[in-house]
């Protein structure tokens, strides 16, 4: 099955980390990237631009209507995923709680839809 | 020939659904992977027996027949929905079929296997409870709905979901290997404690024992603690259900009503449930890894050892309530604590415990705290202010004979 691991942070608090210690926090997502990579678990994934590069679009009566900012103003934001192929339930969240983010924040585990 | 009487046909059905439900919907769900298609297919069977027995008799293993019977609904639905899944799904089933029932972590109980896919930590607790009441104990959705007091509607939903989230998010259907164990068996055992309290003193309605389902409770509680030998909270849990159960007998009067402890008749208790009981805690208290079940047994066995209301040691008990309480600080906890020290110290120190209980609130939602205060005031003589309190906790209380006790000490301290 596929799931959607979503690392939701305080980015600003992320950012901080960043600023402070940056290489340390890259080396963390390496060396988790390498390990689920190696176990042929990973689909995709990325880090996201901060929700201040965010826009959020809707379409009403025709009329495409876009404003600046995330879709919720909330206290943690989505700051990158994951997509991973696990066996099951069990093995995803195993996989999100390895996710250095999860130390952080939190990750959200969204099985993806099977068509 | 002649089959057997309807009412022998009936008994045989109701015993069968008690003692084989679980196990069947368990065993099904294993082998199709659909728990719909689970349910509904033992639905079939046992709705098939009461026409089958009552013809051809009443099977020698009636639980084989439920078993094969449920089996052949289910691929027979299968067949009717001929799509590519059920083909995959007919094929698992004839592979399943003759499987040893061993799985990654050696354990052979489907209904096992069940109560740790019901109670996984990525359902809400109230979906734990309320599937596992359904799927394994086989209670109706309208009976859990009354257990919880909401809706019929929105049990069926709740249950529903939590069904449809064990699907979509491909929760597994297994017994979680060694490393999980540890961090699922509190939710399997709070959930089984649940499960045991619904039959020990039904939330509503009539029923007060529905021994069945402590029954249910025991037989689950067991299987945990033989599969957890290094979890003392298991074993924690099985003493007290057993002494809790012991005393069944003897907690309910011929016309259903509810003897408290210091009245009930000590011979009725069940004398070896209790030295089994004692003797599982005692076990479990020497790995020195005490819990909440462990302290709650330790109580229950204080209890269940004393020869007489007046030779129970309950300066022993107030500390084990002080030791569980520091564990798990609820209002029920602490009710108890006030009834030990009002044992223990007199009415007056119990008095006052509870009241600096109703000082924080939680008695209008709390029935016995009300008639908690109520017996210390009747104790200490204070009739008129007992009266009023016994009147309140009865038009609060949840089961008829909770009514009718509060309704006698009622008439007790009426002017």
């Amino acid at each position: 099955m596929q799931y959607l691991l979503m690392i939701y942070a305080d980015e600003r608090q992320v950012d901080a980390a960043i600023e402070a210690d940056g290489s340390t926090v890259m080396a963390e997502y390496g060396a988790f990237g390498e390990e689920m990579g190696q176990r042929g678990v990973l689909r995709g994934g990325a880090r996201l631009r901060l929700t201040t590069d965010a826009s959020t679009v809707r379409v009403r009566d025709g009329e495409t209507l876009t404003v600046d900012g995330p879709f919720a103003e909330t206290a943690e934001q989505i700051g990158g995923y994951y997509l991973v192929e696990c066996k099951d339930l069990d093995e995803a969240i195993e996989v999100a709680a390895k996710i250095p983010g999860a130390r952080m924040g939190s990750i959200e585990v969204r099985p993806l839809w099977e068509m | 020939m002649s089959g057997p009487s309807t009412a022998a046909v009936e008994a045989a059905v109701a015993r069968a659904f008690h003692d084989e439900w679980g196990r069947i919907v368990a065993t099904l769900i294993r082998v199709t992977g659909d728990w719909d298609l689970a349910e509904e297919s033992t639905q079939e069977a046992f709705a098939a027996a009461v026409v089958s027995w009552s013809r051809d008799g009443i099977p020698r293993v009636p639980g084989a027949w439920l078993t094969t019977t449920a089996r052949r609904r289910a691929v027979d639905r299968l067949r009717r929905s001929r799509t590519g899944a059920t083909k995959t799904q007919e094929w698992m089933m004839s592979v399943a079929a003759d499987d040893s029932r061993d799985d990654d972590s050696g354990i052979a109980d489907d209904r096992l296997r069940l109560i740790f896919t019901c109670c996984h930590p990525a359902l809400s607790l109230e979906a734990r409870v309320s599937l596992t009441l359904r799927t394994l104990a086989g209670l109706t959705i309208a009976e859990i709905a009354r257990a919880f007091l909401v809706p019929e509607a929105t049990m069926a939903k709740r249950i529903g979901r939590a069904k449809a989230k064990i699907r979509h998010a491909g929760i597994p259907y297994r017994v979680p290997p060694a490393h999980l164990l540890p961090e699922r068996t509190t939710a399997v055992l709070a959930v089984v404690y649940l499960l045991f309290n619904e039959g020990y003193r039904a939330t509503a309605g009539a029923d007060l024992i529905r021994s069945q389902l402590c029954e249910e409770a025991i037989r689950l509680a067991r299987a945990l603690s033989e599969l957890m030998p290094d979890e003392p909270e298991a074993s924690g849990l099985l003493a007290l259900v057993r002494l809790h159960h012991a005393r069944k007998d003897a907690r309910v009067d011929a016309a259903g009503d509810l003897v408290p402890l210091d009245e009930q008749d000590r011979a009725r208790w069940d004398g070896a449930a209790i030295a089994e009981g004692t003797a599982i805690l005692e076990a479990a208290l020497r790995r020195g890894e005490p819990g909440p079940y462990q302290i709650q047994a330790a109580i229950a066995a204080c209890h269940g050892n004393a020869r007489s209301a007046e030779l129970t040691d309950w300066r022993e008990i107030v500390g084990l309530y002080d030791r569980l309480y520091e564990r798990t600080p609820t209002p029920v906890v602490a009710l108890n604590r006030a009834v030990a020290v009002g044992m223990a110290d007199g009415p007056l120190a119990g008095l006052a415990r509870v009241e600096e209980l109703s000082a924080l609130g939680v008695a209008s939602s709390f029935p016995m705290l009300e008639a908690t205060k109520a017996d210390f005031l009747r104790r200490l003589g204070r009739r008129a202010h007992a009266e009023r309190s016994y009147r309140i906790a009865r038009d609060m209380a949840g089961t008829d004979a909770e009514r009718r006790y509060l309704t006698r000490r009622l008439t007790e301290v009426e002017t």
